[in-house]
């Protein structure tokens, strides 16, 4: 496994966030974390990058112990994360957002230009907004900069949190293939997400997490046609497959 | 401000001759000396936008990292063998001298100003301690650093040797350009747009900025906060210590206290500006600078300060954010 994590426990004072998650991401492969608000999705993250600190547990990438390594040492080590809500630098420019991913980045010139190129190549949309403040940008343009910022840093594995977060279903579909891209490319994904229809389709593996716990783990196939998933995440508005789940009673 | 004023004042009948006659025949003097004083205020005003702008803190103890500066200008005219009543250098003689004292200040602000972020305000930081306890531990080095100066040197004005002779360059406007004040605010004017620069064009200006703007997603990137705090200490430091040789040549006189009212005026100049807005802090202090002279040469040396934070009550009753609002963070408030 080139991330893993093993029963991870996080506590905020003395409220149990995680309760012995452990999760496994392969080399190549998209993995999606998938749950409702509140279920411990966000910390997860948040404790992958070093921001909060473990109570149990053990997390390793490529074999080395993450436990005490600082948020800002695992750029460098290869993590790279799109942070929920975005987390646009709203008073610097496209660019100047494109140019913190690769704030540690070693490689020069050279390594700066191929990854730059590669973002506009799956974001073109951001090659006219160069010089645009982050802040003006609209909620689809500040996620591909989220991501593209992210891949600056040409990360081995790519955390992503909630791309989908308040975007018009058409760029939600928009950001998922771009996803799909990045990820043939080359790029590990570990995609955390509310909107599971589109992630279960997406992605290769799934756990599903509830109250801070691991409650399924399966192929994301295997998730998709599974009952008991689909009546508690893929109920509703699920676009193509929403209505083959029990409709008519409204709600 | 604060000062005991050895004259009671006298309230019955406050009469105040208001001559602004004056200000229109002293208009090009004071404003001179409105902007030389100006630019030391924003000098020191950019130390406390800049830690302000990433960790949300007023640094109150800065007036003392500038008061360093005033006493390390001293004793590095003095270690160049230069005292009072010796004649004045000239030349390239002077350009070194003058380059070398402000250096030395440079260093020795900008050293205290890390110490102290080091010693007092990290520890704090790393426990999550209420942002009240950085603010009294603030004001508690602030003493520290007073009674310290104090009990070394005594509480009197100490002398300052005359490095720069203070010879009338050209008149423009009817006031007389000094050697002095175009050296203050020459000087002054480089190391801000070094400062703008900086911040705004080189890799460690953007971790600034990221930090400023969001703490936790600027770690995301890579950037180390603490080292990025430690910067900001630092640059206020530099900032405060080049100010403190700019007032020693300018007012010639150095004080354990003497950062007390500069560093309110230079405070008051950042919010006025904008807090948390380095191009805030310098138009906030060369504002204060004009606003105090101009006001003075029309109600009298007695209400400069008076006038001068008037005019910032009512600045900030009109545009609570400061003149620029703030800039180098958004806006949290």
């Amino acid at each position: 496994m080139l991330l893993e994590l093993d029963d991870v426990g996080v506590h905020y004072g003395r409220i149990e966030a995680l309760k012995g998650v452990s999760l496994g991401v392969d080399e190549g492969e998209i993995v999606t974390l998938i749950g409702s608000n509140g279920a411990g999705k966000t910390t997860l993250l948040k404790t992958i990058s070093g921001l909060r600190p473990m109570s149990s547990g053990r997390i390793s990438f490529d074999g080395v112990e993450l436990a005490g390594v600082p948020a800002h040492r695992l750029v460098s080590m290869g993590i790279s994360q799109a942070p929920e809500g975005r987390g646009i630098f709203p008073g610097m420019s496209v660019m100047e957002n494109l140019e913190m991913g690769a704030y540690n980045r070693a490689g020069g010139r050279g390594a700066f230009a191929r990854n730059l190129e590669r973002v506009m190549g799956l974001f073109p949309r951001l090659d006219e907004r160069r010089s645009q403040p982050g802040g003006t940008l609209s909620g689809g343009e500040q996620q591909m900069v989220a991501i593209g910022r992210a891949l600056m840093a040409e990360p081995r594995v790519l955390l992503l949190d909630e791309p989908s977060m308040g975007l018009a279903p058409k760029l939600v579909a928009q950001i998922f293939s771009i996803i799909e891209e990045i990820n043939r490319q080359g790029t590990t994904v570990l995609l955390v997400e509310q909107n599971a229809a589109q992630a279960l389709r997406l992605a290769d593996r799934a756990y599903v997490l509830e109250s801070g716990r691991v409650v399924r783990h399966a192929p994301a196939a295997e998730l998709l046609d599974d009952e008991s998933v689909r009546a508690a995440y893929l109920g509703g508005d699920v676009g193509g497959s929403a209505a083959e789940v029990g409709d008519g009673t409204g709600a | 401000m604060g000062r005991a004023s050895p004259h009671p004042p006298r309230f019955e009948g406050i009469t105040i001759d208001a001559c602004f006659r004056c200000l229109v025949d002293q208009f090009g003097p004071q404003t001179v000396d409105g902007l030389t004083l100006g630019a030391i205020y924003a000098l020191v005003a950019l130390g406390y936008t800049l830690v302000y702008g990433v960790l949300r803190l007023i640094n109150f103890a800065h007036s003392e990292i500038f008061m360093v500066g005033v006493f390390a200008s001293l004793f590095a005219l003095h270690a160049l063998g230069i005292d009072t009543g010796d004649p004045t250098r000239s030349g390239l003689a002077l350009v070194a001298t003058l380059v070398a004292v402000m250096l030395a200040a440079m260093a020795a602000s900008g050293l205290t100003a890390v110490a102290m972020e080091r010693v007092a305000y990290r520890p704090l930081r790393n426990r999550g301690a209420p942002r009240l306890a950085a603010l009294i531990t603030a004001i508690g080095i602030s003493l520290f650093l007073q009674e310290l100066f104090a009990a070394r040197y005594k509480r009197e004005q100490l002398g300052f040797p005359r490095v720069l002779e203070k010879r009338q360059l050209f008149e423009f406007a009817g006031a007389n350009i000094r050697t002095d004040k175009v050296l203050v605010f020459v000087s002054a004017l480089v190391l801000m747009v070094a400062l703008d620069r900086f911040v705004n064009h080189s890799r460690l200006g953007r971790g600034i900025r990221a930090t400023a703007q969001d703490p936790e997603t600027a770690s995301l990137m890579g950037v180390d906060i603490n080292r990025v705090v430690m910067l900001t200490f630092m640059l206020g430091g530099l900032l405060a210590g080049a100010a403190g040789t700019l007032f020693g040549v300018f007012f010639e006189t150095a004080r354990y206290n003497i950062g007390f009212l500069l560093g309110i005026k230079a405070f008051t100049a950042a919010v006025l500006g904008g807090i948390g807005n380095i191009r805030g802090a310098v138009l906030g202090g060369l504002s204060l600078g004009l606003l105090e002279n101009w006001g003075a040469t029309v109600l009298g040396g007695e209400w400069k300060d008076v006038f001068a934070f008037t005019v910032l009550v009512l600045v900030l009753l009109l545009r609570p954010t400061g003149l620029l609002g703030e800039s180098l963070g958004r806006a949290r408030a």
